[in-house]
């Protein structure tokens, strides 16, 4: 049985890559051995990713993609399609869940240094899967074509406009109509279903490349690859991908998976915020609701477009406040990586920025009052002076020195 | 550091939470695990509101399996449109037709639980009032203006508002409604609590109706999660296992 198996192995590795591939990735891909609760988020992204996609298939199998049906279809799905309730729940809520692991990864990055050279391309290619997984998420959310997901994507639509000489066309382009409709929905099924997930998997797989190249960073933001090798031939803080951290990140799956069931089974709309009350009323082009708000995931930027009573400065405050997380490997100039290191200074606007990123999205479900809309333009400037004052805060900052190994 | 994170963490929901919730909202308190009132409110939905509002998504005979209901009875006490049990429950009443008895065409019910809410449900069809200048005669607290009349009146009996005169910080004088009453005080007591009675069963079947999978959700979830710890502790231990060796 044995000889079997290692003829059929010898046999496809003579045609494929396929132990050079496994030792690559996972046998001999040298992680550093200290990863802590952080670094859960990037394998669970990725076990998010494949639960849309299979249970994405199962849901587009029953789904109408009419505006006249779809409200009724994702009904039948709950009622009629054997534990159709249980895939749909999983794709709407694993929606916000993809969200959850997708923030705390990038959180671990802001934390770490993870983005500093040589991962600056890894960071950018991030950047560009949560920017598909935004498009992906809004895609999606007018699919049930409830209230909330129609009015969402008219408000959303509608921001297009606000860019002068072409912008009226380019909504409409984007639309198909002059209003959104039947077309509308059409097209963006066929966006949803098609064409992001095979941007996002093209961008994953870009990712996993980018970070196997270059090397995971690690809570100390050591470079372990530029330390010697052990006997065994491994860097010395270093460990083996497979089997270490396969066996660990299951454990983190299971973690997940327990708390992602519990949403599932015991609070599939977590009071509104994962399923909105007002998308069980089917889209009513005629009846614009009171109060119109994107689902948790958007609305630290919803906040910051409407501070701004311009719209078109609104848009592009909006527009430039996911823009300049793509300068961050150019804006951090400290000397060190990790939070760890890094002083008072840093710490202090990294504590600074956390409270403005909860603040607007706190902000960004209120009905803007005066008192609110004020709250809510403090809490841009302080997003927007994290980054653009880090080139001075960041070489001001007392940093402590850095050791040759890794601390834990 | 890490504090500071976690205590702006563990605040937020407290904000969240601040401002939501009415003065008025009753809590209804149902529970869908009471046969006997669903099956109550099942009849009431199909005597006194499939008239005019259709299920379009619930079938009869969905209804009779997770009630337990016989066939004969689903038939009997549940089906007046239709006499097919594979049905769901439809009406006759066109939207068209809607718009032109009460202004505006009565609302599909199948998921109203779930947009309005079971508590919203609840008080609005305690609050109905006699109110002479609608041309139905009666408002609601809820619903101001409400097109619907008070189908259950006869169940009810007619409530007639109770008007404060108040004072403002400019002194202007205002009628305020603080309450509802019963014209008819008769057994008030009894007729009050039997209603009230009535109205739980009635949004109990409306929030089963609303999510029908919800019992066997709630029932499945309970294996799930228990497989999933004994993955956990699985999981766990191949991790210490093979993490031995690191350090």
């Amino acid at each position: 049985m044995n000889n079997l198996l290692t003829a059929t192995l010898g046999w496809m590795d003579d045609r494929f890559p396929v132990s050079q591939w496994w030792n690559e990735h996972l046998a001999h891909y040298y992680a550093p051995k200290n990863f802590n609760f952080w670094y859960y988020f990037g394998s669970l992204a990725i076990l998010v990713l494949v639960i849309q996609l299979v249970t994405g298939i199962f849901l587009a199998i029953n789904y109408k993609p009419d505006a006249t049906l779809a409200f009724a279809s994702v009904e039948y799905i709950m009622r009629d399609v054997e534990y159709g309730w249980l895939i749909r729940y999983m794709h709407a809520i694993g929606g916000s869940f993809f969200f959850i692991a997708v923030y705390l990864h990038m959180f671990r990055a802001l934390l770490y240094g993870s983005y500093r050279k040589p991962r600056e391309l890894l960071w950018i290619i991030g950047m560009f899967i949560y920017l598909s997984l935004m498009a992906e998420s809004f895609l999606g959310y007018l699919l049930p074509w409830g209230q909330m997901s129609y009015w969402g994507a008219q408000v959303i639509i509608s921001l297009f406009s606000a860019i002068p000489y072409f912008g009226e066309d380019l909504a409409i382009w984007v639309r198909g109509d002059f209003v959104v409709s039947d077309i509308t929905l059409n097209r963006f099924f066929a966006y949803h279903v098609v064409s992001m997930p095979i941007i996002l998997l093209g961008l994953v797989f870009l990712h996993i490349i980018a970070l196997h190249h270059v090397g995971s960073n690690n809570p100390d933001g050591i470079e372990i690859k530029k330390q010697p090798k052990n006997e065994k031939g491994w860097y010395l803080d270093g460990i083996p991908f497979h089997p270490y951290y396969t066996v660990k990140d299951i454990v983190g799956v299971a973690v997940f998976m327990i708390i992602f069931a519990a949403a599932i089974f015991y609070a599939p709309e977590m009071g509104g915020y994962f399923l909105e009350q007002n998308n069980f009323f089917p889209a009513n082009p005629m009846q614009t609701p009171q109060h119109i708000e994107p689902l948790w995931y958007f609305t630290p930027f919803y906040a910051i477009l409407r501070a701004i009573p311009n719209k078109l400065m609104g848009v592009i405050a909006m527009g430039a406040s996911i823009v300049v997380l793509f300068l961050l490997p150019w804006l951090d100039r400290s000397p060190v990586k990790s939070i760890r290191y890094k002083g008072i200074l840093f710490k202090f606007a990294l504590f600074l920025f956390v409270i403005s990123f909860l603040g607007l999205g706190y902000l960004g479900m209120q009905v803007p009052t005066a008192t609110f809309t004020l709250m809510s333009q403090i809490l841009s400037v302080i997003y927007f002076a994290f980054f653009l004052l880090m080139p001075f805060y960041s070489v001001w900052d007392k940093t402590k020195p850095v050791p040759e190994r890794l601390t834990d | 550091m890490k504090r500071l994170i976690l205590a702006t963490i563990l605040l937020l929901p407290a904000l969240a939470f601040a401002n939501i919730g009415g003065p008025l909202l009753e809590q209804a308190h149902t529970d869908i695990t009471n046969k006997a009132s669903l099956q109550e409110g099942a009849k009431l939905f199909a005597n006194y509101c499939l008239g005019c509002h259709s299920a379009n998504y619930m079938r009869f005979e969905r209804i009779g399996k997770d009630l337990g209901f016989t066939e004969e009875e689903v038939k009997q006490s549940l089906m007046y449109t239709t006499d097919k049990i594979g049905e769901t429950m439809k009406i006759a009443l066109t939207p068209a037709d809607g718009v032109t008895w009460f202004g505006v065409a009565p609302p599909d019910l199948s998921v109203t639980a779930r947009s309005r809410g079971v508590d919203w449900l609840y008080t609005y069809l305690l609050t109905f009032y006699l109110d002479p200048k609608r041309p139905l005669g009666v408002n609601n607290l809820m619903f101001k203006d409400v097109a619907m009349p008070h189908v259950l009146w006869e169940r009810q009996g007619w409530q007639a508002p109770v008007y404060e005169t108040v004072k403002d910080a400019e002194g202007q004088e205002h009628q305020v409604l603080t309450k509802l009453e019963l014209v008819d005080k008769t057994n008030e007591k009894e007729r009050v609590e039997k209603y009230r009675q009535d109205v739980l069963n009635l949004v109990t079947f409306l929030e089963y109706m609303g999510e029908p999978a919800k019992l066997e959700r709630q029932r499945l979830g309970i294996w799930v999660l228990l497989y999933l710890f004994i993955f956990l502790i699985v999981a766990y231990l191949l991790k210490r296992e093979y993490w031995k060796d690191i350090h």
